[in-house]
């Protein structure tokens, strides 16, 4: 860990003018993520801003119809939250489904969003990453890839996005409101929040530089059976080698995003038409153009039975 | 004292202590934050400084430069220390590759450096200001790849690397069912709960090593000659030890650059591994390619059966025992093994959870397993039909005091057919199948649904060897009748302080809240150690053998000339006549030391501890995944000195074999040499979501041939089998077999029946 410096912020424009202010500066929420990443030197910042007084830790209800997310809600609230868990189950359930009790007490809405990937050679300061060292290449093409993405790959990364959450949030839809150090708020849908890696892997989303996200809002409730689907070799405390976000109507018409395959939740709008001719006809337009690797091709395979198991599930 | 005929009806068989469910000991210490572990030793010595390690990022070549000038003036450093300035080191007879590497390197993460400072935080940061180049040299890997430049090792546990009984050829080729397939079994990592930690202070040229280490004797002896001090220089003590598996055994980075940097630093350091740095910094369970060939009858006698095996280590290294078992286990009067060592430049490869049966069985059970669908016999009944009192192929004593294998086995002759000192396995398979309602499982694989999941039902065998270790203790009454003993044996999690108490009040007939333990010293009387399943029997043994001493002792000094004396209740009595122990104390506390040492009885018998495993799994018909939801364990290992230690020490082996089977995988990166899932994300071990109910039945047994407890190892049986049971369920429940550790959802998804 690299010696650093930290200040409190007072307001979300306040804290993204300091951002703005103080070269090689990040938010602090959490933790869970950023802090073992400065401990092992993967990030280095020079300046913590300390985000967790800002008081962006309340669910409303929008007068509209749909919930805003304050940034800071931790995940067990959100999880627990009785409109979530009566309205936006998919959410719930993928919420609980990762990381463990303790790391959900700690762990933010926003921060659970920005987390990095979990690939062991960006873990591995001695090994190249173009994600943590630009240009220093990628160990994982050619090396162990049992975990890593198959969609919207690049030559530079294969790094997969490791959120369940963002998973649930994509497929119900979500907006990011942001405040930007000018001053100047936004809303970002969250299809156009994540990015791929194209040459830039170390560019994991839209955020302009010092940009802080101050709430998640979900649109009004589309009811549906939701589920959330996360395949692992263990049963607890693991990231998703495949994982499914579903809302399915009594229709047979529905959503579904996939967690543990790309960059970010997956989500092919035009693949849900197929969803009432079953899991094969929606998974090959939802991995069309996949590339994988001998560790990783499982993932195909995996994809549509799983897709199997939650139309079954919802056909009930 | 002597052991060489086998145990007389003695005063443990009273069974008023010995034997009892006794809660632990240490127990509450542990639950309190009482229980001081390594690196938490604040108390000991003063002023303690922190050290950090840095590991080489290469695997394979030379240091060419390294700049430390920068480490040296950050902020709080005390010392960096290195090869080049640490002085003359020697190497440990227990460690294969240098504690302190550099300039030529042996393995990733080998020590290179340790960054002294007064902060953990400064040491840390400092260390990543060291600079270093390498020179890389082309390395070997891939175990595969290496498999046909594997040799004839020199040094192995267990046996010689070929072993051959009448004609395997011919008759194997002559059998009117045979099998040949290859198994594999990948590195797997101790990744026990505590890292390896120490903490050294030095006294002129004296020193005092605070660490965590399973076996206090080897840990003075190496420390001393990698220092090059004399061994009455030093000191270590290793009281509390969370976890060891094996990866504790050996002296290990933490303990001598602790050393070094308390040197350097002129006052005491402490040093832990980090978690990233321990899977390829220590040492690991080697993978192994098993090719196992059987021929049978169609009846179902095993006519021959042939077991090779193949795993890599660094020069001068050790392969993995795993075709021992087959020596054995299983009747057939053609016979043959053979055991091949690759050199790879990987971490060290060394001794992990019942090192031997515990790959070899991974394989050996699962070939049973498809043997008996081939001759189309219950698997339970074709073990039993192949069952033998003798050993069909006896590869003479190992070297039983030396589980590292360091030393050349004895050999002996290959074919004296000695007769095991107890056999249950019969027993164990027959119990354990009528408790888990073994007749009701459907033979057909993948046809057998419920709750929404494939079901399946594996079994196997459970083997391991019982090895006796010499083992001293000192007793000590004081004159309020209490007993105090004093040994370096140590706990690891197992609950050693508890069997010795409990051995100690049973002999001194005193309630065992009378009896204090203390472990873990080196200025205490040499006991076996914690390894090979040996600490447990022998170590109680010891403590046996220095209470008898006692005994005589207090009887001379009550007066007493009888041989019959019966110590209870706090009482020595004989004829009539009664006394309160702590008479005997009057006028000074009384003390006795006494080591048990093992003669020709334990080669005249074959000594091991059987089982068996059987395992209900639920796998997920549409993505494959593979989850336990019943497990039994029936084990016959002489006699169980407390029940309720020796089921925690079998259920977390049981927990350990689910990990062998479904998830635990070093992966080696074959291009740069390492381990890459080198933090407990990535490397995966079962967590409680994993593990359902687990029953554990122990055979009432007594082995008077062990030692006068006539108790046996237990805690290494309980893994032996279990991930064969495991994939022989997962088999049973989809159809599709599985040959290739660990059994992951990749390996069945595309064969899988349809799920719908």
């Amino acid at each position: 860990m690299k010696p650093f410096t930290f200040e409190r912020a007072a307001s979300p424009a306040e804290a993204a003018a300091a951002a703005a202010r103080t070269p090689g500066s990040k938010f602090i929420a959490g933790g869970t993520n950023l802090l073992d990443l400065m401990k092992l030197q993967i990030e280095t910042p020079a300046h913590l801003i300390d985000v967790n007084g800002l008081g962006l830790d309340a669910i409303d209800l929008i007068p509209e119809g749909g919930l805003r997310i304050g940034a800071l809600v931790r995940n067990t609230d959100l999880a627990a939250d009785e409109r979530v868990r009566r309205d936006y189950g998919v959410l719930s359930r993928a919420l609980l489904s990762g990381a463990s009790g303790q790391l959900r007490n700690k762990a933010t809405t926003a921060g659970n969003l920005l987390q990095r990937t979990r690939c062991p050679y960006f873990y591995d300061t001695a090994q190249p990453c173009n994600k943590r060292q630009p240009g220093s290449g990628c160990s994982a093409l050619g090396g162990f890839s049992r975990q890593h993405a198959v969609m919207g790959v690049s030559d530079a990364c294969i790094a997969t996005h490791p959120s369940d959450m963002a998973v649930a949030m994509r497929v119900l839809d979500a907006k990011v409101e942001t405040v930007r150090p000018d001053g100047n708020k936004r809303s970002v849908p969250i299809a156009e929040f994540h990015t791929l890696p194209g040459d830039t892997p170390q560019v994991e989303n839209t955020l302009a530089p010092g940009e802080l996200i101050t709430a998640v809002t979900l649109p009004p409730p589309v009811g549906g059976t939701q589920i959330y689907r996360k395949v692992r070799d263990r049963a607890s405390y693991a990231f998703a080698l495949v994982s499914v976000a579903a809302i399915v109507q009594r229709d047979g018409s529905g959503r579904v995003a996939l967690g543990g395959v790309a960059h970010k939740p997956w989500r092919v709008e035009a693949a849900e038409a197929e969803l009432p001719n079953g899991p094969k006809a929606a998974a090959e337009k939802l991995l069309a153009g996949a590339r994988t690797t001998p560790d990783n091709a499982y993932k195909i395979p995996l994809v549509e039975r799983t897709l199997g198991a939650v139309l079954a599930k919802a056909r009930g | 004292m002597k052991f060489d005929t086998p145990a007389e009806p003695n005063a443990i068989d009273q069974l008023k202590v010995v034997g009892q469910p006794l809660d632990r000991i240490d127990g509450p210490m542990k639950t309190t934050g009482r229980a001081p572990y390594a690196y938490e030793r604040h108390d000991v010595a003063p002023n303690q400084a922190y050290g950090y390690v840095v590991g080489s990022t290469i695997a394979k070549g030379k240091i060419t430069s390294m700049d430390i000038a920068r480490a040296q003036a950050a902020p709080g450093v005390l010392a960096v220390v290195t090869a080049q300035n640490a002085g003359p080191l020697g190497k440990g007879d227990m460690n294969t590759a240098t504690l302190l590497g550099g300039p030529e390197i042996e393995h990733y993460h080998q020590a290179v450096a340790l960054v002294v400072a007064e902060t953990f935080e400064q040491a840390r940061d400092a260390a990543q200001a060291i600079r270093i180049d390498y020179a890389p040299a082309d390395g070997a890997y891939d175990l595969a790849a290496s498999r046909d430049k594997a040799a004839k090792p020199e040094k192995l546990t267990g046996g010689p690397p070929d072993t051959a009984v009448g004609d395997f050829d011919g008759a194997f080729a002559a059998s009117e069912v045979r099998l040949d397939e290859t198994y594999t079994t990948p590195d797997e990592a101790h990744a026990m709960m505590e890292p390896h930690a120490s903490i050294a202070a030095w006294n002129g040229d004296e020193l005092m090593v605070w660490t965590s280490n399973q076996m206090i004797a080897w840990a003075r002896k190496d420390i001393a000659k990698t220092l090059k001090l004399a061994p009455e220089k030093v000191r270590v003590s290793s009281p509390f030890i969370g976890g060891g598996f094996g990866g504790k055994l050996f002296v290990r980075a933490d303990a001598v650059l602790a050393a070094l940097g308390a040197r350097a630093a002129k006052r005491p350091v402490k040093v832990a591994l980090t978690r990233p740095l321990m899977f390829n910094n220590t040492p690991h369970r080697p993978a192994t390619i098993q090719r196992i060939r059987i021929g049978a009858s169609r009846e179902g006698r095993i006519t021959a059966i042939g077991h090779e095996s193949w795993s890599g280590d660094l020069e001068d290294g050790k392969p993995d025992g795993a075709v021992s078992q087959t020596r054995m286990l299983y009747a057939g009067e053609n016979r043959m093994t053979t055991t091949r060592l690759a050199v790879l430049d990987l971490p060290e490869a060394n001794a992990m959870r019942a090192p031997g049966e515990a790959t070899g069985m991974m394989a050996l059970e699962i070939a049973m397993d498809e043997m008996a669908e081939k001759l189309r016999l219950d698997p339970v009944e074709f073990r039993i039909r192949n069952d033998t009192q003798v050993v069909p192929d006896d590869p003479g004593r190992a070297s039983g005091s030396d589980p590292q294998g360091k030393a050349p086995s004895a050999g002996g002759d290959s074919n004296q057919r000695r007769a095991f000192s107890q056999r249950k396995l019969v027993e164990c398979l027959r119990l354990g199948a009528d408790k888990f309602g073994w007749s009701s499982r459907n033979p057909q694989p993948a046809s057998t649904r419920q709750d929404g999941l494939l079901i399946g039902h594996g079994v196997a065998a459970a083997f391991r060897n019982n090895q006796v270790v010499k083992s001293g203790a000192r007793v000590r009454l004081d004159a309020r009748g209490a007993i105090q003993v004093d040994t370096d044996m140590t706990d690891i999690g197992t609950g050693s302080y508890t069997i010795i108490a409990q051995t100690a009040a049973e002999m001194m007939g005193v309630p065992i809240g009378r009896v204090t333990v203390r472990l873990g010293d080196s200025s205490f009387p040499v006991s076996a150690g914690s390894g090979g399943q040996f600490g447990g029997n022998c170590s109680t043994a010891g403590v046996y053998a220095a209470c008898v001493k006692l005994r005589e002792e207090i009887g001379r000094k009550l007066g007493f000339n009888a041989a019959d004396l019966v110590f209870a209740d706090g009482e020595v009595r004989s004829g009539g006549r009664s006394v309160p122990l702590a008479e005997a104390a009057r006028d000074g506390e009384l003390v006795a030391e006494d080591t048990i040492e093992f003669g020709a009885i334990a080669k005249k018998y074959q000594q091991s501890t059987f089982g068996a495993h059987f395992v209900e799994v639920g796998v997920d018909p549409f993505t494959a995944e593979i989850r336990v939801r019943r497990m039994l364990a029936v084990c016959a290992s002489g006699r169980i000195l407390n029940p309720k230690t020796a089921r925690s020490q079998v259920i977390g082996a049981m927990t350990m074999g689910v990990g062998a089977a479904l998830m635990e995988d070093l992966v080696v990166d074959k291009r740069a040499g390492f381990f890459v899932n080198h933090d407990l994300a990535g490397y995966e071990v079962p967590v409680h979501a994993d593990i359902p109910h687990q029953d554990v039945i122990f055979l009432d047994e007594t082995d008077p041939v062990s030692s006068p407890m006539k108790a046996k190892g237990v805690a290494e049986l309980g893994i032996c089998g279990v991930a064969a049971a495991v994939a022989n369920a997962v088999y049973n429940a989809t159809g599709v077999r599985v040959r290739d550790y660990p059994v992951t959802l990749d390996k069945l998804i595309e064969k899988l029946p349809s799920a719908a």
